[in-house]
């Protein structure tokens, strides 16, 4: 019970219903009117694929581009589940198959793959990511093909968004925190040292992959039910490379510079809406121009916490001379 | 059996540009370890280049062919000094995303330029549009100069690397950058040489793909680049030969998949592959297994 109620518990939980309630509160008084409801609902399922992404490459550091495939699986199962049951415990039920399948999937991919090293990994990955997609576009008579699935019920608002993005950074940030995180990380900073250590690198690595692909699942089922149609195309490679640049941008091995990157690539992208011509452009020269003068990504490997204001404040105190 | 050989050799054709694309990738990689994704979009520009130069310009095919080779080297000589350059000591990770950034830069400013719609290379006129008929089998004129020009390059590239000085020293900086350094070699001009090289194939490559499939789009590179990679990683990255080799077989199992099956399997098919050599063999088909040392 010591460790339920302390302190840094209270914090977040306190931190988190601020952020929900205000803004619930926004949304009420339609300041965050639908048009920017949808970039909401952009940045928390952006938020979820980042967050989940940087557990299997920022935090155990294999490097994964096919993190759409499992966001595609998530978002075709629960489509599919919400399409024949369109109440809200279908829509939990789909939301629940679609990550148990993505993750058994990872587990499947991952248990061969995973034996490689860097870019073959990644190549490996990003092949994977384009069978599943090749498949769901062959699947005609269950997923339509090319043409997609549409008509999905809208059963996403705010709080089920805001749940289950607190809800994957809460679990992820909290593996982090266990001794198999430790153990992922220490895969990540040298792997030979750490099987010397006793951790099996095998079992972690998958795990941290099944994990990660798990939410990848619960964000495509999101992204499903939240805009209510998906093709193929959608999830292409392009995804898993808008995923990693979020992950990259924000920091490898920083949950909370996952969260700003999000953040801030979905204000951007919102605004840069208005000069649709050179939006790209403008978004390339972003990208390279961060990459260039901060190539660690914006937070590194630091987390932001509450704990940076008494930090600040303490650089304002006398400082105490050492006896 | 007359159609397997049909088949074969327009996967011949096909796997000529893929492995054009994956020297460039394989060199750049053995050299600075980057998976240069704006490579694919060289490809395009050379695509583009080559169209205005024949329909603008009114260029026959053989200079037009040079002056995209010309321009591809410029530009990717200018992409690694802007862009990678300053990013030597960063993360492998970091360079990759400025990578991703210049492609789509390449790519949306291209179509900013030229319009996101496809066009049609000019038809093709005099010995270009020749085609022999060998038993039931048809060669066209296209093919062979596809071949042809790929293997000029290939013997040209692999006298540069193998009996040059500036391709030894691109050797030794690929083994160990430092101790290239360390025995004057100037490691910035031979990376430099190293995109140069690996631009002008790229956009030999694209000129060729212009006239043997005839119509081009700003976004022509991307799936096309990924199947080179595939190929470079497939015969081993880093490894000349290795690209050569998975160039072509890559061509070529696409072109048989697509002919005597569902032709939306191809890419699945590709990618099975892949997966399947590198589970067999984690450092593709001509990769040699280094020890690790702890």
């Amino acid at each position: 019970m010591k460790k339920l109620f302390n302190i840094n518990w209270i914090k977040t939980l306190v931190s988190l219903i601020l952020t929900f309630v205000i803004i619930q509160l926004l949304i009420s008084f339609n300041i965050i009117n639908s048009y920017l409801q949808s970039t909401l609902a952009a940045i928390c399922i952006n938020i979820i694929l980042a967050v989940s992404l940087n557990l299997i490459t920022g935090f155990t550091g294999q490097f994964s581009l096919g993190h759409a495939g499992f966001m595609s699986i998530g978002a075709y199962v629960c489509a599919l589940i919400t399409l024949r049951v369109q109440t809200i415990p279908g829509f939990i039920l789909g939301v629940l198959a679609g990550a148990v399948t993505a993750a058994i999937i990872g587990v499947i991919v991952g248990l061969p793959t995973l034996r490689l090293r860097g870019d073959y990994l990644a190549i490996a990955t990003l092949g994977m990511a384009e069978i599943i997609r090749i498949i769901f576009l062959n699947m005609d008579s269950i997923t339509n093909g090319a043409a997609g699935l549409s008509d999905i019920p809208q059963i996403t608002n705010w709080a089920w968004l805001f749940f289950y993005t607190a809800g994957t950074i809460i679990i992820i940030s909290n593996f982090i925190k266990s001794s198999h995180g430790r153990a992922c990380i220490s895969i990540r900073e040298d792997e030979i040292a750490a099987e010397a250590m006793g951790v099996n690198s095998t079992r972690y690595k998958v795990t941290a992959f099944t994990i990660g692909a798990f939410f990848a699942g619960i964000a495509g089922a999101l992204y499903a039910s939240t805009f209510n149609f998906i093709d193929p195309k959608i999830f292409g490679f392009s995804k898993s490379i808008d995923i990693l640049v979020i992950v990259v941008l924000g920091g490898l091995g920083s949950i909370s510079g996952s969260i700003i990157a999000a953040v801030l690539l979905g204000i951007i992208t919102t605004y840069l809406q208005a000069f649709a011509n050179i939006q790209m452009i403008l978004y390339s020269l972003t990208l390279i121009i961060i990459m260039i003068f901060r190539p660690q990504g914006l937070m590194g490997s630091k987390e932001l916490s509450l704990s940076i204001f008494s930090k600040l404040g303490d650089r304002f105190k006398p400082k105490k001379g050492r006896v | 059996m007359e159609q397997l050989l049909q088949q074969i050799i327009n996967g011949i054709s096909l796997g000529s540009i893929y492995a054009l694309i994956a020297l460039g990738y394989t060199m750049v990689y053995g050299i600075i370890k980057l998976i240069n994704f704006a490579h694919s979009d060289i490809y395009m520009l050379g695509a583009f280049i080559g169209y205005f130069s024949m329909t603008t310009l009114k260029l026959g095919f053989i200079p037009s062919l040079l002056l995209a080779m010309v321009f591809c080297t410029i530009t990717g000589v200018v992409i690694e000094k802007v862009a990678y350059k300053p990013l030597r000591h960063a993360t492998r990770i970091a360079v990759l995303i400025t990578a991703i950034g210049v492609s789509l830069f390449i790519e949306y400013t291209t179509m900013a330029i030229a319009g996101a719609n496809v066009r049609s290379y000019p038809p093709l006129t005099g010995i270009l549009t020749k085609s022999f008929m060998l038993g039931n089998i048809n060669i066209s004129m296209q093919q062979i100069i596809i071949l042809g020009i790929t293997i000029i390059l290939m013997i040209l590239l692999q006298f540069i690397v193998k009996k040059t000085r500036i391709g030894k020293a691109m050797r030794a900086v690929s083994l160990d950058s430092d101790a290239a350094e360390l025995m004057g070699i100037n490691v910035n001009t031979t990376i430099s040489f190293t995109f140069a090289l690996g631009s002008a194939l790229a956009g030999a490559a694209g000129i060729l793909v212009g006239i043997y499939y005839n119509s081009i789009n700003p976004l022509m590179g991307m799936l096309p680049g990924i199947k080179a990679f595939v190929a470079a990683v497939f015969g081993g990255i880093g490894i000349i030969p290795g690209a050569m080799i998975g160039g072509y077989f890559i061509g070529i199992v696409e072109v048989l998949v697509s002919g005597y099956s569902n032709s939306l399997y191809r890419d699945g098919v590709v990618f099975a592959i892949l997966i399947l050599v590198l589970i067999i063999k984690p450092t593709g088909l001509l990769g040699k297994n280094s020890r690790e040392k702890v």
